[in-house]
């Protein structure tokens, strides 16, 4: 991930890494659209958050939870609720991660993800109205990663999607100019699902999941959000700088919706765990 | 500024955009090379009402060191707005979103530049956003990698950069403002002209696989029509032309490089009257 990726990994391991694709394998044996064993565990965090997931994806971990606010909606939406992913890399996770504030590589996660949630409209922020103008649900879904090897994104998707499905919070009614809870519990108004895939370009090869060592070698990777309908909601090309053709992006494309329907039926076994 | 207002329809009956472009259509666009004198580099874009102008510096001296690459310069992109080059006033500290897209430009044009002729230096490319109407990311590269040709930067290439977009279910490039928020869905991208590799793809909105492959097709036609463009440019601020009639040789360049500068500002102005 991000830059110093070239630095850390050796030209041999990078070189063994590329032959070993030519040959149509990985280091981990995998086949190049498989991904590593996932492990969803939903609600977590039951007493303080309002919904929350771990997700293991190999031996990359994050934690994700979801806390609900009132608060003023923005000038230009007044009748609609926010929904905010915000992600923070604390070096617990990886001896890469420097303390301080989130760098491009935590915002680019935090960002991507967002993405993938709202432009699907996963949540129907509408529907998060409490008092046009005055009240709205705020949604913040953040993820801490626990443990880095390789892709962050797909397993920080997994975990906010999980998290927002799980999530109850209190009703609240605006009366007399004040915010009552009615007592009632509400799950979020979920309208879409958009989980996201990311694709390695090594040389003329695309995988699936890198894990670290790959993630070093690879030229850049290719992030897609799907939704249930089969449709792209979110791109993003990042992970280095290199160049990619339109066929490769056609055949990611391919992979990812290949695979997202086997996720996001992960996704709702793990819900349904906990209800 | 006026407040914003949602226009009735972003395509009209007769398949034409809220601004009456047609959906492959650009807004028009101005480049200039050499805007800026303190910098080893430069270059500012009109692409309808966005005005952005890059200034490029070095290779100079590394700060802080411990970014220091051993076999290559360090590319460091700073793309920052101004606060009152958005309707509402933007905050004066960089946002997530403009360190994002820093980060996304850098990437769309390392691989054109030959960083490697440059070990443990860097090359810094500001971008200062005066006027934002949409597709500023894809509009700051085009004028970046003019600025970077114009500080003498080894490159492959010059790196052209477009927004593709969706609106009521059509297919258009190069979105406005309007069409950026109101529309289906956003697809910037850059490339490098000669392979028609992209370097830089993004997307938001939603768009099915068949959209999304024909987008990218419209915006890869639409960079190859840029790269003239930029080309042009450059031919502009480099290629001197004969004297006409062999006397009319008394401007030097610097004066008219001066004029220039002057213009640029004064039509800034009068956007903002508008």
């Amino acid at each position: 991930m991000g830059d110093y990726s070239t630095e850390t990994l050796s030209h041999i391991d990078r070189e063994f890494i590329a032959d070993l694709l030519q040959k149509g394998e990985r280091i981990d044996g995998r086949a190049f659209n498989e991904y590593r064993e996932i492990e969803i565990e939903a609600n977590v965090v039951p007493a303080k958050a309002e919904g929350s997931a771990l997700v293991r994806l190999g031996n990359t971990s994050v934690v994700a939870g979801v806390k609900v606010l009132v608060g003023e909606p923005y000038p230009d939406s007044p009748d609609e609720g926010v929904t905010m992913v915000t992600a923070e890399m604390s070096p617990i996770a990886s001896p890469l991660f420097d303390l301080g504030p989130p760098k491009e590589d935590a915002i680019e996660l935090a960002r991507v993800v967002d993405r993938g949630v709202r432009e699907s409209e996963t949540v129907d922020v509408k529907k998060l109205c409490i008092k046009e103008g005055k009240k709205v649900y705020m949604v913040f879904a953040d993820v801490y990663p626990l443990e880095y090897d390789g892709n962050l994104i797909d397993a920080s998707s997994i975990a906010v999607n999980t998290a927002l499905l799980t999530t109850k919070y209190p009703e609240m009614k605006y009366e007399d100019s004040a915010l009552v809870e009615t007592g009632e519990l509400l799950s979020l108004p979920i309208s879409n699902i958009a989980v996201e895939h990311t694709v390695a370009k090594i040389d003329d090869s695309l995988i699936l999941d890198t894990i670290l060592k790959e993630e070093f070698a690879q030229d850049c990777r290719l992030t897609m959000a799907v939704d249930k309908n089969d449709n792209f909601t979110a791109l993003q090309k990042g992970g280095g700088s290199g160049p990619i053709s339109l066929e490769l992006i056609d055949q990611a494309m391919e992979m990812a919706l290949e695979s997202h329907k086997d996720i996001q039926k992960l996704i709702e076994d793990a819900v349904k765990n906990v209800e | 500024m006026s407040p914003e207002v949602k226009p009735d329809f972003l395509i009209s009956p007769e398949g034409l955009r809220v601004d009456g472009r047609r959906p492959d259509e650009m807004r028009p666009i101005e480049l200039k090379v050499g805007v800026l004198k303190q910098a080893n580099g430069s270059a500012s874009i009109r692409q309808g009402k966005t005005y952005i102008i890059a200034g490029v510096y070095g290779p100079r001296e590394l700060h802080p060191r411990h970014l220091t690459l051993n076999d290559r310069a360090y590319l460091r992109v700073e793309y920052r707005m101004a606060t009152f080059s958005v309707p509402d006033r933007k905050r004066p500290a960089p946002s997530r979103r403009e360190k994002e897209i820093s980060m996304v430009i850098a990437n769309a044009l390392k691989p054109a530049l030959f960083l490697e002729e440059f070990p443990k230096a860097v090359v810094d490319v500001f971008i200062q956003v005066i006027q934002a109407d949409g597709g500023t990311r894809c509009a700051a590269i085009n004028a970046a990698s003019l600025a970077l040709a114009d500080a003498g930067i080894p490159m492959k290439s010059l790196v052209p950069a477009v927004a593709v977009g969706k609106a009521e279910g059509k297919l258009i490039v190069d979105l406005g403002d309007e069409e950026d928020k109101y529309g289906q869905g956003d697809v910037p991208m850059a490339i490098m002209p000669q392979t028609e590799e992209i370097t830089l793809l993004q997307q938001d909105g939603s768009f099915t696989r068949e959209e999304l492959l024909e987008a990218m097709q419209m915006g890869i036609n639409s960079c190859k029509y840029l790269h003239e463009l930029q080309k042009e440019a450059l031919r502009r601020a480099y290629v001197k032309k004969a004297p006409e009639n062999g006397d009319d040789d008394e401007d030097d360049d610097d004066d008219e490089f001066d004029d220039d500068l002057e213009t640029d500002l004064g039509e800034a102005e009068l956007m903002e009257d508008e």
